[in-house]
């Protein structure tokens, strides 16, 4: 009898636990979605989503955040495009071809690189690349789209990497000796075979890089310059996450209205990716 | 044995993950929490003058209750912060609130009555007096122009400086420096230092910035990068990294922001309406930011004491 209760109550605490982290993410969202709304019927969704310019505090205020979104597509898509073959590279190696020593020291190495707090990846950024940028590509300021690139690179490396790993590992041992006894190399096989039947989990772990680099503010923000300009590879960049925080602490009034449509427009992008992991993750498992 | 370590290891874990959050957003905010720490700053100062107040004060400080309402420029933040808290240490049944909205806001807010003390970031205009205004210079506000310590330009006149940030002059050796292009570091929308660096040059809404820090500190970094950089920060928060240039032959002191030779400055001006009688806990915070007891927060707080 006490121990049945003892259950219950134990069991109702687990449920509470639970509905706590529901509803932080409902309160989150119906927040945003309220705080968003006015701004954009204010503005106007064309002109906010599709304005190409953006003077929050000029006399006659223009909140366009075209440039914003643009940059944060393009500044994610640059990532990925440098940290996908790296990270996955970096998997196929360790999973597979690296010994048991070497592929400690990468683990190692990758699980540190992941704990690195963001504002050291700015604060490295702002004193070692963005003048390093400066004067090997002869350009008057190295804070741009470029910086931002590197910087989101590296910082997604670690999740790409251990995703991708675990998918690799996850690969039945047969099919590669299958692969083996039917007289393929080992590269080919790693290649022909075990990524393949991996896939959608390395699919899994560059949608989750893009996660990262999409949200990521602060080291963006000390290393891309923040003026809104349309985005070009050597120009002073702001993305939507720095949009928000750069501004927050001094708005007032629309200016601060409109910050929050851009967490609005953030977060849909968020979840938008979140939908796709899940569609990756789930085919995964079904697989 | 083996649970209990993973408890604590989690533990600690969770300890550093925290630590990381607080870490960035604290830079983040870092323009806000400017002041905050200022304020912190200060605390020690005020823990002296009140020994001495507390016994002087007590008697008056029972008879003072109610609310003191501030409204105006964001650039005074600072400023009327670290005042109103250690008003608020002195009168504790007294309550005061500061609300940024901007200089013009908040000299409206007097004339409707909305708040009890205005704060202005410029003089008031002949018009705003004539309407039964009356503004009171608190302290002074010096913007220094830094450049990179290997930038060898060592004078420029405020109309060059408009040039520069406007876009019309986009190289060093237009002004006596060396053949390489400016860059225009400023601050974000919104930042009181800012919105007085370009009232006074004529540069609003008109500044072509290659970049928009959001702290005094990222843009005197950020300056002390790059030889061909210029910027703007708040006097009081200067460095060696970088250079502060002299402005039509003025160097940017403390001193000469008071005798108003240095002319990038502004006045910071607490506004009421003239001839009408403040609340008494009003009066009391009006003489108290006037006094020349709280020249020391004002320093601390980055601007420069006239009384």
């Amino acid at each position: 009898m006490n121990r049945h209760k003892l259950e219950t109550v134990v069991h109702g605490i687990f449920l509470i636990m639970g509905l706590i982290t529901i509803a932080c993410v409902l309160l989150i969202t119906i927040y945003l979605v309220i705080a968003g709304i006015p701004a954009i019927r204010e503005i106007g969704i064309v002109d906010f989503l599709f304005g190409e310019e953006w003077a929050s505090t000029a006399a006659e205020p223009k909140f366009g955040i075209l440039p914003f979104i643009l940059t944060s597509i393009y500044g994610t898509a640059g990532a990925m495009l440098i940290g996908v073959p790296i990270g996955f590279m970096t998997a196929v190696f360790t999973a597979k071809v690296a010994p048991f020593k070497v592929r400690m020291i990468i683990e190692e190495a990758v699980s540190l690189l992941a704990g690195i707090p963001s504002v050291v990846y700015g604060l490295v950024g702002m004193l070692v690349l963005v003048p390093g940028i400066r004067e090997l590509f002869d350009i008057p300021d190295g804070a741009s789209l470029f910086a931002a690139i590197i910087v989101l690179a590296i910082m997604t490396l670690p999740s790409i990497i251990n995703v991708s790993l675990t998918a690799l590992e996850a690969v039945p041992k047969e099919y590669e000796e299958a692969s083996l006894a039917l007289g393929a190399t080992e590269i080919e096989t790693y290649f022909r075979v075990s990524v393949p039947a991996a896939k959608s989990g390395i699919a899994a772990a560059v949608v989750l890089g893009v996660g990262r680099a999409i949200g990521e503010a602060m080291a963006v923000m000390m290393v891309s310059g923040n003026a809104p300009n349309m985005p070009s590879l050597f120009e002073s960049v702001r993305f939507l996450t720095t949009a928000v925080a750069s501004e927050m602490s001094y708005s007032s009034g629309l200016q601060r209205q409109a910050l929050f449509s851009i967490a609005l427009v953030l977060f849909m992008f968020i979840m938008m990716i979140n939908a796709a992991l899940n569609f990756l993750m789930k085919r995964d498992k079904e697989n | 044995m083996k649970k209990s370590l993973a408890l604590i290891l989690s533990g600690l874990m969770a300890v550093s993950v925290l630590a990381g959050c607080s870490s960035s957003t604290e830079e983040t905010t870092a323009a806000a929490s400017e002041a905050e720490t200022t304020t912190a700053a200060a605390a020690d100062a005020e823990t002296e003058a009140e020994t001495e107040a507390e016994t002087e004060a007590e008697s008056e400080a029972e008879a003072l209750s109610g609310a003191v309402a501030t409204d105006g420029s964001t650039s005074m933040e600072s400023v009327i912060g670290i005042l109103g808290e250690s008003f608020m240490q002195e009168y504790p049944d007294v309550t005061f609130t500061y609300n940024p909205t901007g200089s013009g806001s908040g000299i409206t807010a007097v004339q409707e009555g909305r708040c009890d003390i205005g704060l202005s970031s410029r003089a008031l205009k002949d018009e705003e007096v004539e309407s039964g205004l009356k503004g009171e210079t608190l302290c002074l506000d010096g913007i220094a122009i830094i450049v990179n310590p290997e930038n060898p330009v060592e004078d420029l006149s405020i109309e060059q400086i408009g040039k520069m940030y406007t876009g019309e002059i986009t190289n060093w050796s237009e002004v006596g420096g060396n053949d390489e292009e400016i860059v225009l570091i400023g601050r974000e929308a919104g930042s009181g230092t800012r919105d007085g660096f370009e009232s006074i040059t004529g540069t609003e809404d008109a500044c072509q910035y290659r970049q928009e820090l959001t702290s005094t500190g990222d843009v005197i970094t950020t300056v002390s990068q790059n030889p061909s950089a210029i910027g703007y920060a708040s006097l009081s928060s200067i460095s060696d990294s970088v250079k502060a240039i002299t402005v039509e032959g003025v160097e940017a002191t403390e001193d000469t922001v008071r005798d108003g030779s240095y002319k990038i400055q502004r006045p910071f001006v607490l506004v009421t309406k003239d001839g009408e009688e403040l609340s008494p806990q009003a009066q009391a915070f009006y003489d108290y930011a006037m006094s020349s007891d709280v020249a020391d927060l004002i320093a601390q707080a980055g601007a420069v004491a006239i009384h």
